[in-house]
């Protein structure tokens, strides 16, 4: 599995591990990760709606940070719930930039399956590492 | 590997375990745990880890604290509680108060009892469960343009009560009478704001909650201290409510945490042990611009508690055809439990300016103390603490000896298991209704929330209470059941 949930960990809130082949994948495994925490049925996302999401970062791990706190802002600020679609990223000037395209759609309380909000990506054991031949991201959210 | 680090822990007495300085590089004070053998051995290995990186932060005076409902957090560990010596290179640590910068308990009665309110429960719970939203991504009734909403972040609750969500005796039964000074709204992001401005009267998720409860007889464990608190009825109703400052406090800590972690090394020489305990001297320029920031999340929260308290009275009202105040809807206290404040204590034998972080913590301020309102000078503060949606909550009082903690005690229940687990162990629907026979009516925005609070998935907290008196943090006056919940 791209994530999964880490059940020994983060008693109060939720951790993930999400891995990717590189580091496309692994960042898109990690936003899925984030909005998965807030919504069951993830398909039921539908993409009307988008956003160009850049972010960028002397660390790329903050990089990481920067795009999944991107993902709770619009939920709360547009109340939109936003898959991250074709990441692309560079280091330029000394720092690792992020585009991608949010896809997705208003909160509608009839079709999607609410679970819980996310109110932070916490600092706490934050990591993203190469592993197995890819990428690999240890992520804590506040709830 | 949890008992290899129990067995590094002191016991200094039933009550109290410490763990060294030695017992990790970098520690300047002792890291002290009020419980019980029983919630010791509850609690995961990251307490003791956590508890421990706190006791590394410069200026933190006589020991790190967690109390007896801790459990595993992020930076400190939630129940964690430090106090930094301002004249001695004290931090200011955005991990030490939380994301959800006051959130906090309100408290509110009725002069009804359980026979009057049964018939209507369901109504009420309904009712309550449409006037104050909650889930993912709820927005309040209230439509604020960005200068109203900037005149809140100043006034706090104070804003709530002059525009008519609330009575004047509200603001006094407040902490900081609902409006810490020097909140600047300068000092907080454009995006903070755009998270926050919809989000005024509603409850947020997680175990968050909103409770119709009842004072049964048996309950009542200070009479006297209990009248004074407005508990005077034999099964009395009662609303209790827990929130914070939501998306708009939770913005606020993450833009400071990433200042802070950009010049705590290179510009003040701090080095720390998890990136979550990022911190700045409490009189540098940053920690100064966190603490003006954070005093608008706290003014935000205490405006949420007020409008939320508003729309109960309106729910009340309108189920019973009579006034909020002919019902007796009096505020008994609001309390917040993730702060850091300007505080003096007796450190040493001599009084210390210190700023006192509570994460998961509330104030207990003893008789007597200044900041307490006029009618519970006497008594004592009132300490508001929440249980599990399941197994009941607790009026405390704060207590003459309490300076040991720097008057603080615990705040809820603590968690002892994972929300991934919980999730897999029940089912909502099934909760729902195995609640509803056990005379528990709930309303939630998901089932998958709901099992995730699952009273299973807590620490017991008659046993958490009973640690906080025999520590000598706080005293029992009334313990509540409750009958109806409205879950975030």
């Amino acid at each position: 599995m791209p994530y999964r949930f880490l059940e020994e960990e983060a008693t109060a809130d939720i951790a993930f591990e999400a891995q990717g082949k590189d580091l496309e994948e692994v960042f898109r495994e990690s936003a899925e990760a984030v909005m998965n925490v807030m919504v069951e049925n993830l398909d039921g996302i539908e993409a009307v709606e988008s956003r160009t999401i850049e972010v960028e970062n002397e660390q790329l791990d903050l990089l990481l940070h920067d795009l999944l706190q991107q993902l709770v802002y619009y939920k709360d600020a547009e109340q939109l719930l936003l898959r991250v679609d074709r990441p692309s990223m560079g280091n330029a000037d000394g720092k690792w930039h992020l585009r991608a395209l949010g896809r997705g759609e208003p909160i509608d309380l009839q079709r999607h399956r609410l679970i819980v909000d996310v109110k932070a990506v916490t600092m706490h054991d934050f990591r993203l590492e190469q592993a197995n031949g890819g990428w690999r991201a240890h992520v804590i959210l506040d709830i | 590997m949890k008992v290899a680090v129990v067995h590094a822990l002191t016991k200094v007495s039933d009550i109290v375990w410490e763990l060294p300085p030695s017992y990790k590089e970098g520690m300047r004070v002792p890291a002290r745990i009020f419980a019980t053998e029983r919630l010791i051995r509850e609690m995961d290995e990251a307490v003791f880890e956590q508890i421990s990186n706190v006791a590394t932060l410069p200026g933190i005076a006589r020991c790190a604290m967690c109390m007896p409902d801790g459990h595993s957090g992020y930076g400190f560990p939630i129940g964690g509680v430090a106090a930094m010596d301002i004249a001695r290179g004290g931090v200011i640590s955005p991990g030490g108060i939380g994301f959800d910068i006051n959130c906090g308990m309100r408290l509110v009665v009725t002069n009804l009892t359980w026979e009057e309110v049964q018939p209507h429960l369901k109504r009420l719970v309904d009712l309550l469960y449409l006037r104050v939203p909650a889930g993912v991504g709820s927005t309040g009734f209230l439509r604020l343009s960005r200068p109203e909403f900037r005149a809140v972040l100043e006034e706090g609750a104070h804003w709530c009560v002059r525009h008519g969500y609330g009575w004047h005796e509200d603001l006094e039964l407040t902490e900081e009478n609902g409006r810490i000074e020097g909140a600047d709204p300068d000092a907080v992001s454009e995006r903070a704001i755009d998270r926050g401005i919809k989000q005024i009267g509603t409850l947020g998720s997680g175990n968050h909650y909103l409770e119709i409860q009842v004072v049964r007889p048996e309950h009542i464990y200070d009479r006297k201290v209990a009248e004074k608190f407005g508990i005077t009825i034999p099964n009395q109703v009662v609303v209790m409510f827990h929130c914070g400052s939501r998306g708009f406090g939770h913005q606020v800590t993450s833009d400071y945490l990433q200042v802070f972690l950009r010049v705590m090394e290179s510009k003040y020489g701090i080095r720390i042990l998890d990136r979550e305990l990022a911190s700045a001297p409490f009189d540098s320029p940053e920690g100064q611009r966190y603490f003006a920031a954070m005093k608008t999340a706290l003014n935000v929260s205490f405006a949420n508690r007020q409008v939320i308290l508003h729309r109960i009275r309106e729910v009340f009202s309108e189920v019973f055809g009579r006034s909020a105040e002919d019902l007796g809807m009096h505020m008994v206290y609001d309390v917040a439990h993730n702060t850091a404040k300007l505080e003096r204590h007796l450190v040493d034998g001599q009084q210390r300016q210190l700023l006192v972080h509570r994460k998961g913590s509330t104030r207990a301020f003893g008789p007597g103390l200044p900041g307490l309102p006029e009618r519970y000078r006497d008594t004592g503060q009132p300490v508001i603490i929440g249980g599990s949606m399941e197994t009941g909550s607790y009026l405390l009082v704060g207590v003459p000896g309490g300076g040991e903690s720097f008057f603080s005690t615990a705040h809820g229940s603590g968690r002892t298991m994972s929300r991934a687990r919980a999730r897999r162990l029940w089912r909502g629907q099934t909760l729902q209704q195995e609640m509803e026979t056990h005379g528990v009516y709930v309303r939630t925005a998901s089932w998958s929330g709901l099992a995730e609070e699952a009273g299973g998935a807590y620490k017991k907290i008659d046993d958490v209470v009973e640690a906080t008196e025999l520590a000598g943090l706080s005293r029992r006056v009334v313990r509540f059941t409750p009958v109806g919940n409205v879950k975030g």
